[in-house]
């Protein structure tokens, strides 16, 4: 590892530190990986992408984990990379399932807002201050967060079906089938 | 109004804007792209892709599959470019489990991995060209295309998803006699390129459709997360071949082409460059091909030889539990590589069962499609369909 990747790997975890964070033990594949409490998440990744030092102004990708069963039960993780240090960094945030909300980074990257709304989409995180908050892969209308750890592999039917043109989503009538196939329960 | 029709009057003029749907059957959307666009006149002035329609639940599917078993859907994500998706996967579980590719792997990797950019750019020059109305070069990549495939089916058994990498490898090494006629094709292929060249490169209506159309400078690019060949057109060479070199990328001699302008013609420019490049790394690893082993020799992930697995009770064992039951210890993997389409990211989390805890496919169709918006609109609309044509994207891997 070059002096100026050094330089810049102690320059995150003092940044880290500074936000109400920690730097983490790094993982398999090597990459430098800070937690940051949400409140200074948009702070952290300003300052990654502004300061000289750092550079981080690739937006590469963000996404989530649900670590069912332990407290904070959502982690929402960021990746970032720097062209001129050629290095990726990882941010992680926590938020639990009774406060499911976390601050938008479309300020600092504009690339985020798909993958914000992918976040949302599949696991039912909010994003605050995101212009355009709607799922993204599946139909508006749908209730469910497919990536959830609770949501079964086999999916779950839509109760709602029907929407005459411009108007509500109308439920099934009862008595009719659903439809063939969707939703069938192969092991 | 009855004696006055000569005249409009200035209070009765009156515009309106109208909703356009594009797609998701509309030809130029490769898939089932729905882009809904408001108009005012020819010009755009708002557009929302709609995207979802091939949406599979991969990664859902991840959280229920062996390790093994989820090799077969990693193909049908960029179905264009299936063995990068493959190789991009395999290494984020090497890197997991810790295990040594041999040298020979790698470069069978590069090989398969230039021939997977190469298919893809051709799809792209034939789309590109058929969308603004030129049919031929559509047949002329088809014809090479169609060559490499028939050179691919005959390694890998399948013409498209091919399932040829391996944890720790790949299926089988090249045969020689196969590898002689894969490197006289890369040899031949820059000269078809520029037969393709000579067919639009220099057209009068290809130049003036796409020049300073579409165009996205640098820093907007970077903030966007755009990456690939959309990156490098508005003049960044950041390639991860060079970047991060895998696969022993840094052991072989080529140029990473850059646009000045970043527009459609750029983006296309660069594509066609990338081509000679890509046929110059395939025929330096075929000549280069290192000796020793195509798969690494580690019983506890790396599937044993075929003809072992039929005579050896051992073989037989550790086969059985590699497919059904191979844990990799508890972890976390983000493994990037350069995939035609700009950065493929496959972001892989165990907990140490059988199973991956969670598979995040960081896609980079998924990525520049938010491209779209910021560079049609106050365009005209005849401007939309090369536009995305250019973006370059595959909705299987969009929409995963």
């Amino acid at each position: 590892m070059s002096a100026a990747r050094e330089a810049a790997v102690q320059r995150l975890h003092d940044l880290a530190v500074a936000a109400g964070g920690a730097p983490l033990p790094a993982a398999n594949d090597g990459l430098t990986a800070l937690s940051v409490p949400r409140e200074g998440l948009l702070g952290l990744l300003a300052s990654l992408r502004d300061d000289p030092q750092l550079g981080f102004r690739l937006f590469l990708d963000v996404t989530a984990v649900d670590w069912s069963g332990s407290e904070p039960r959502f982690e929402v993780v960021y990746h970032v990379y720097s062209l001129d240090l050629r290095m990726r960094v990882r941010v992680k945030t926590r938020c639990s399932e009774r406060d499911l909300h976390v601050p938008s980074i479309v300020t600092v990257y504009p690339g985020a807002e798909y993958f914000e709304r992918e976040v949302f989409d599949m696991f039912g995180i909010a994003f605050d201050g995101h212009p355009d908050l709607r799922r993204i892969l599946m139909p508006e209308e749908y209730e469910h967060h497919p990536l959830r750890k609770d949501f079964p592999r086999e999916g779950i039917e839509p109760e709602k079906v029907y929407r005459l043109r411009g108007g509500p989503m109308m439920p099934r009538p009862p008595g009719a089938e659903a439809i063939p196939g969707a939703g069938s329960t192969t092991p | 109004m009855t004696s006055q029709t000569s005249t409009v009057p200035q209070g009765d003029l009156r515009t309106e804007v109208m909703t356009l749907n594009m797609g998701p059957q509309h030809p130029s959307t490769h898939g089932v792209l729905q882009v809904v666009l408001k108009l005012d006149g020819e010009v755009v002035i708002d557009l929302e892709p709609e995207i979802g329609y091939l949406h599979r639940g991969k990664e859902k599917h991840a959280e229920h599959m062996t390790y093994q078993q989820w090799f077969a859907m990693t193909d049908r994500l960029d179905y264009l470019s299936p063995l990068q998706n493959e190789i991009c996967y395999a290494m984020a579980v090497e890197q997991l489990c810790g295990i040594e590719v041999p040298e020979k792997a790698q470069a069978t990797r590069v090989v398969l991995a230039e021939c997977m950019r190469l298919t893809a750019h051709l799809i792209y020059y034939a789309c590109v060209a058929l969308e603004i109305g030129a049919v031929t070069p559509y047949f002329l990549a088809f014809r090479e295309r169609e060559d490499l495939f028939d050179l691919l089916d005959e390694l890998t058994g399948l013409r498209t998803n091919q399932e040829f990498v391996r944890f720790g490898g790949v299926k089988a090494e090249i045969p020689a006699d196969l590898a002689r006629r894969l490197k006289e094709w890369a040899d031949r292929f820059p000269s078809c390129v520029d037969e393709y060249e000579l067919l639009i490169t220099g057209n009068r209506i290809w130049y003036d459709r796409a020049r300073n159309i579409g165009v996205l400078n640098t820093a907007q690019a970077l903030a966007l997360g755009l990456t690939g060949p959309n990156l490098r057109a508005t003049g960044c060479a950041h390639d991860l071949r060079k970047a991060e070199p895998y696969c022993g990328y840094e052991k072989y001699d080529f140029e990473i082409p850059v646009g000045t302008v970043g527009d459609v013609y750029d983006r296309y420019l660069v594509r066609m460059e990338e081509m000679r490049q890509s046929a110059r790394i395939i025929s330096q690893a075929l000549a280069a091909m290192p000796a020793g082993e195509h798969i690494a020799r580690d019983y506890r992930h790396v599937l044993p030889p075929k003809d072992r697995v039929y005579r050896s009770m051992e073989e037989l064992i550790y086969q059985f539990k590699i497919v059904t039951d191979m844990r990799p210890p508890r972890g976390e993997v983000y493994q990037a590589i350069e995939a035609g389409k700009g950065e493929l990211g496959m972001y892989v989390i165990s907990d140490g069962g059988p199973r991956p805890y969670r598979v995040h496919v960081r896609a980079p169709s998924f990525a520049n499609m938010i491209a779209l918006k910021p560079i049609c609109v106050g365009r005209l609309i005849s401007d939309v369909v090369p536009i995305v044509g250019s973006i370059d994207f595959v909705m299987g891997e969009c929409d995963r």
